[in-house]
C-alpha cells in the first residue's frame, strides 16, 4: 500500500528523466545512505560494530561493488565478455602505489585517479582484440590480459620498488593532514568514493554513452548504420571499465588489505567479480552492489553454517572442506541464476518492487 | 497521393553498380537515380539483390564496381558513418532493435549524430549535459506522438509486438531527422490494419518533412499505391525502371514476377 | 642445435598433449556449439578421482574404468541440468553457464578427495629415452613419447569414429544443424548424451597423462586452461586444428621460455601462449582452420 506511485505526475522531462523518478524510491535511497553515511559511523561509535565488520564484511563489500560496477559497464552494458578483471585491478593499485611513492606529496585522491587512467589505457590496449572479435574468443584473449600483467608485475621490479617478495606495502591514506587509519575511517573513506563514482556510471548509463554500449551490445551493426562507431565506443566501454576498476584495485590495496602482491590479483579474483556480475545482475548498477554484498556474505555464512553443522550434529568435517563446498555453491549458484533469472537479482528486485505496487490486489 | 510535396533533382545517383561476394554475384550494373522528396521503390522477386542495394547506398556493403553519386558528391563507396552523418537513415528487413533497451531509449539512440555533449560531462550529468538530453527528448516524444507509441515509451522493446518494433525501428530511423531514408521491407509480416498505419506514416513523413524515401517491398498493391518511381530487380540486374504503371505494363516485370516457359 | 631439437621435440610433445585436453573442447563444441569451459574441470576431477581410488587401494586398471562411469555420469547430468534448460540462449550465457559448472566440479573433486596433492603411477618412466639419447644424445622423455602416443592413437580413433561411423555421421549432421538433423529423425539428446561421454573420457585420459606428469593438484585446471589459445589458433571447431594448435603452443612456448624467457627474467611460459594466441586473432580471427576445411573431416 506504502509503494504506489499514483498521483505523483511529471510535468516536464527533466522531472521524468530523475534517477529516481518515484517518490518512494527517493526516500529509500535518503534513508540507505543515511544509515551507511551517519548510522553505521554511529553504531560503530556506540560499540555495536566490531572492526571485524568493517574489515570482513563492509569495506570490501564496497571495493568489490566498485570492481563489480567497473565489470559490468564493459560486460553488462557493452556486451564485451572479459576474465580479466583483476589485472586492471592490480595496474590500478599499482600504479597508484609507484604514484605516491615516486611522487613528492602526490595527493591521495590524485594517485588513485591516476592509477585509474593507467588501467584504463591498459584497458584500451588489450581492448584492441574486442574490434576484431567477440563471444568467448574475445574472453579467452582476455585471459591474456590476466597472466600477462600479473607476470610484469611480478618481474619488472620496478613496480613493486624492488621488494624482494613482490609484496607491497600501501602507503597511509591521507587528507587534509587527517589520517585514515581506523578501519571505521576506512569504510567511510571507500564510501564516499564508491557513492561518488556510482552515481558516474549511473549518469552514463542513462545518457549517450550509455546508449551507445548498449546499441553495440545489442546489435552491433544497427549501431553503426545510425552513427555509433563500434571502435571509440567499445575501446571506450574498456576505458571506462578499467579505470573503474583500476580505482577499486587501488582501495583494496590501500583501504582493504593494506599489503598486496601480484598474485593477489589473480584469474580467481577476476572470476569472483564475473560472479558479482551474474548473480547481482548483467547490466544493472544496482546488480553490482547485490552481487557484491552476495558474493562476500556467502562464505561467511556457509562457514557459520558449517561450524554450526558440526558442533550440533558432532561430526567433524575435514578441514579445507567449506572452501571446496564454496567452490559448489558459487557454481550453483551460477548456473541457477542463469537458468532461473539470467538478470540476477537485479531483475528479482525489480519484480518485488513491481509486486508491491499493485499488492495487496493480484493485478 | 499527396500534393503539397514538389519532387526536386537528383540526389542520389547510382552508377554501374556491382557487387560480388566471392565468386556469387548480387549485383550486376545496376544503375538508377533518386529524385529528392520522392518515394522510390525497388521490387523484385526474392534474392534480387533489393536489400544488398540498399546495404550499398549506406555503405554496410562496398561494391566492386560502381560510382555513387551523392548530393553532387562521386563515392567509390559508400562508408556507414559518413552515410548516417549525411543524413542517409535506414530499417532493416528483419527488425535490428536494441532489445535490451526501452522504446525512448532505441529512439534517442537515432539522435547520438546530433548530440554534442562528450563522456565527461555525462558523467556528471550538469548543465550543457542535462539540457542537450532534455532537449533531444523533446524531439524524440515529437516522434513518438506522431507514431502514436505514447503508451510504450518505457518499455523494452524486445517485449513488443512484431508490428510494433516495426514502428519503433521507423522512429528511431526519423530521430536523426534523415534526408533519405531507406526502408526495407517496413510492412513484412503485417496484417491489414498495420499494413495501413504504416502506409500513412510513410506518405506523411515524406508529405511533412519532405524526406526522400527509398523502400523495398513485396506488397504489389502498396508499392503500386504510393511510390512516384520504381525499379525492378531480378537476379541482381535491372529489369525495369520507370512509374508504377509503366513497370507494371513491362513485359520483363511480368515474366519475372509469373516465370516464362522455357 | 641438439639442445634446440631437445627443447622442440619436447614442446612438441607437451603440445600433443594439450591438443588432447582441447580436443574435449572441440568435441562438445561441434556437437551442441556450447564452449564448454568447465573441460579442465573434468580434466582435474577425472585425475583426482582416479587418483583417489588407487590411493584407496584399488588397482588403476579397476580405478579408470569406474571414473570412466563416473564421468559419464557427469557429462549427462551437466547436459541435463545445466544445458538442456538453456538451449537456444545466447552463446555467451551458455558459456558462463560452463564456468559455474567449473566452480561446482572443482568443489565437487575436492570435497570427495580433499585438496592435497596426490600422485598418479601409470607405470612409464619419465626418463630419457636410452636409445635416442645415445644414438643422437637428445633427451626426450620417455614417459612424454607413450603419453603422445596414447594422444595420438585417441585423435585417430575419434577421427574414424566420425568419418566412418553412423553416430559419427549423425555428429556432423548434428554439428552443422540442429533443426535438419532433427528432422531427418537424429535423436538429438541420444547424441548429446554421446558426445558429453566421449568428453569425459578424453578428459580421462587427459587427466591422467597430466595427472602421472605433474602430480593430481589444482594446478592441472591452468594446464587445461592452456587448451584456450590451443583452440583460437586451431579454431573452435577443427579436430586437425586442436592438434595443429596444440603442437605450435608447445613448441613455441618451451622456445619461448628458453630463448626469450632469460632475456626477461623467465616465467613467461604462463602468458606466453595466450598472448601468441591474441595477436593470432588480430590477422586470423577465424583460426587456422576456420569453419570451411572442417566440413571436410
Amino acid at each position: 500500500m506504502l509503494y504506489r506511485e499514483a498521483g505523483q505526475f511529471k510535468a516536464t522531462y527533466a522531472e521524468d528523466s530523475q534517477i529516481f523518478p518515484i517518490r518512494q524510491d527517493k526516500i529509500g535511497i535518503v534513508l540507505i545512505l543515511a544509515v551507511a553515511f551517519v548510522g553505521i559511523p554511529l553504531m560503530s561509535v556506540a560499540g555495536f560494530l566490531s572492526d571485524y565488520s568493517f574489515t570482513a564484511i563492509l569495506t570490501p563489500f564496497l571495493i568489490f561493488s566498485l570492481a563489480a560496477l567497473g565489470l559490468n559497464i564493459l560486460t553488462g552494458y557493452a556486451g564485451q565478455l572479459s576474465l580479466g578483471t583483476a589485472a586492471f585491478m592490480a595496474v590500478g593499485a599499482f600504479a597508484s602505489y609507484n604514484f605516491m611513492l615516486r611522487i613528492e606529496g602526490m595527493p591521495i585522491l590524485v594517485a588513485f585517479i591516476l592509477g585509474g587512467l593507467c588501467a584504463a589505457a591498459v584497458g584500451i590496449v588489450f581492448g584492441l582484440p574486442s574490434l576484431r572479435i567477440r563471444g568467448f574468443y574475445l574472453a579467452a584473449a582476455t585471459l591474456a590480459t590476466q597472466f600477462f600483467i600479473v607476470w610484469c608485475l611480478t618481474k619488472v621490479g620496478w613496480f613493486t620498488n624492488y621488494s624482494s617478495s613482490g609484496v607491497i606495502t600501501a602507503q597511509k591514506i591521507e587528507m587534509l593532514g587527517y589520517t585514515f587509519d581506523t578501519a571505521f575511517s576506512k569504510y567511510l573513506f571507500v564510501l564516499s568514493v564508491v557513492c561518488a563514482m556510482a552515481l558516474l556510471a549511473k549518469n552514463m548509463v542513462r545518457t549517450n554513452i550509455g546508449r551507445s554500449w548498449m546499441a553495440i551490445r545489442d546489435m552491433d551493426m544497427a549501431a553503426e548504420v545510425i552513427g555509433f562507431r563500434p571502435m571509440r565506443t567499445k575501446l571506450m566501454a574498456f576505458a571506462v571499465s578499467s579505470f573503474y576498476c583500476g580505482v577499486a584495485g587501488a582501495l583494496f590495496a590501500y583501504a582493504y588489505l593494506g599489503t598486496v602482491e601480484p598474485e593477489g590479483f589473480n584469474l580467481d579474483l577476476s572470476f569472483r567479480i564475473l560472479f558479482m556480475v551474474i548473480i547481482g545482475g548483467v547490466g544493472s548498477i544496482l546488480g553490482s552492489f547485490f552481487g557484491s554484498a552476495f558474493i562476500v556474505l556467502l562464505p561467511i555464512f556457509l562457514n557459520v553454517l558449517i561450524h554450526f553443522l558440526e558442533s550440533s550434529a558432532g561430526i567433524n568435517l575435514p578441514s579445507g572442506i567449506s572452501s571446496s563446498i564454496e567452490l559448489m555453491v558459487f557454481g550453483a549458484l551460477i548456473i541457477f541464476f542463469l537458468i532461473v533469472e539470467p538478470h540476477g537479482l537485479a531483475r528479482l528486485w525489480q519484480i518485488g518492487k513491481e509486486k508491491l505496487r499493485l499488492w495487496p490486489f493480484p493485478h | 497521393m499527396s500534393e503539397g510535396r514538389q519532387i526536386g533533382e537528383v540526389i542520389l545517383d547510382l552508377k554501374n553498380i556491382s557487387l560480388r561476394f566471392g565468386g556469387v554475384k548480387a549485383l550486376t550494373d545496376i544503375s538508377f537515380d533518386v529524385r529528392e522528396h520522392e518515394i522510390r521503390a525497388i521490387i523484385g522477386p526474392n534474392g534480387a539483390g533489393k536489400s544488398s542495394m540498399l546495404n550499398v547506398i549506406n555503405g554496410v556493403y562496398r561494391p566492386q564496381e560502381g560510382d555513387i553519386v551523392f548530393r553532387g558528391q562521386h563515392h567509390r563507396d559508400m562508408d556507414t558513418y559518413e552515410a548516417a552523418k549525411a543524413g542517409i537513415a535506414r530499417t532493416f528487413q528483419n527488425i535490428a532493435l536494441f532489445k535490451g533497451m526501452t522504446v525512448l531509449d532505441n529512439i534517442m539512440t537515432g539522435r547520438n549524430l546530433k548530440m554534442k555533449s562528450n563522456f565527461l560531462l555525462d558523467a556528471l550529468y550538469w548543465g550543457p549535459a542535462q539540457r542537450e538530453e532534455i532537449e533531444h527528448r523533446k524531439k524524440v516524444e515529437e516522434i513518438i506522438d506522431f507514431l502514436e507509441i505514447q503508451h510504450i515509451r518505457k518499455t523494452p522493446v524486445g517485449r513488443l509486438p512484431y508490428g510494433l518494433q516495426k514502428r519503433v525501428e521507423l522512429g528511431r530511423a526519423l530521430a536523426a531527422e534523415p534526408s533519405i531514408l531507406l526502408l526495407d521491407e517496413p510492412m513484412a509480416g503485417m496484417n491489414v490494419e498495420e499494413k495501413q498505419d504504416m502506409c500513412r506514416f510513410i506518405l506523411d513523413v515524406n508529405d511533412q518533412f519532405g524526406t526522400t524515401i527509398v523502400l523495398i517491398e513485396h506488397d504489389m498493391g502498396v508499392v503500386m499505391d504510393i511510390s512516384d518511381r520504381v525499379v525492378v530487380l531480378d537476379y541482381g540486374k535491372k529489369i525495369a525502371d520507370g512509374t508504377p504503371d509503366a513497370v507494371r505494363a513491362n513485359q520483363d516485370v511480368i515474366d519475372a514476377y509469373l516465370g516464362v516457359a522455357h | 642445435m641438439q639442445f634446440f631439437l631437445e627443447v622442440l621435440l619436447g614442446g612438441l610433445l607437451s603440445g600433443v598433449m594439450y591438443a588432447l585436453v582441447a580436443l574435449g573442447y572441440v568435441l562438445i563444441y561441434k556437437a551442441s556449439g556450447v564452449f564448454n569451459f568447465a573441460q579442465g574441470a573434468m580434466v582435474f576431477f577425472a585425475a583426482l578421482t582416479t587418483a583417489g581410488l588407487v590411493d584407496a587401494g584399488l588397482s588403476l586398471w579397476l580405478a579408470a574404468p569406474l571414473t570412466m562411469v563416473a564421468m559419464v555420469a557427469l557429462g549427462l547430468l551437466t547436459e541435463k541440468i545445466v544445458l538442456r534448460p538453456l538451449v537456444a540462449q545466447h552463446e555467451i550465457t551458455l558459456f558462463m553457464a560452463t564456468i559455474g559448472l567449473t566452480f561446482f566440479v572443482e568443489g565437487l573433486a575436492q570435497a570427495i578427495w580433499g585438496a592435497n596433492v596426490r600422485s598418479l603411477d601409470l607405470g612409464i618412466e619419465d626418463v630419457p629415452l636410452e636409445w635416442l639419447l645415445e644414438n643422437a644424445n637428445i633427451a626426450i622423455s620417455q614417459f612424454d613419447l607413450v603419453a603422445s602416443g596414447i594422444a595420438a592413437a585417441l585423435v585417430t580413433m575419434l577421427a574414424i569414429f566420425f568419418s566412418k561411423t553412423k553416430i559419427g555421421r549423425a555428429l556432423r549432421a548434428v554439428a552443422d544443424d540442429h533443426q535438419a538433423a532433427l528432422s531427418i529423425g537424429i535423436p538429438l539428446q541420444h547424441i548429446w548424451g554421446i558426445v558429453w561421454g566421449v568428453a569425459g573420457f578424453v578428459a580421462l585420459v587427459a587427466g591422467l597423462l597430466w595427472g602421472s606428469r605433474n602430480g593430481v593438484q589444482f594446478a592441472l585446471t591452468f594446464v587445461a586452461l592452456k587448451a584456450l589459445p590451443v583452440l583460437i589458433l586451431g579454431g573452435f571447431t577443427s579436430v586437425p586444428g586442436a592438434i595443429v594448435g596444440g603442437l605450435i603452443i608447445g613448441a613455441s612456448e618451451k622456445l619461448a621460455e628458453v630463448y626469450l624467457g632469460p632475456l626477461v627474467g623467465g616465467g613467461i611460459e604462463g602468458w606466453f601462449p595466450y598472448v601468441l594466441a591474441l595477436l593470432f586473432l588480430l590477422v586470423r580471427p577465424e583460426g587456422l582452420f576456420g569453419e570451411k576445411i572442417i566440413r571436410r573431416i
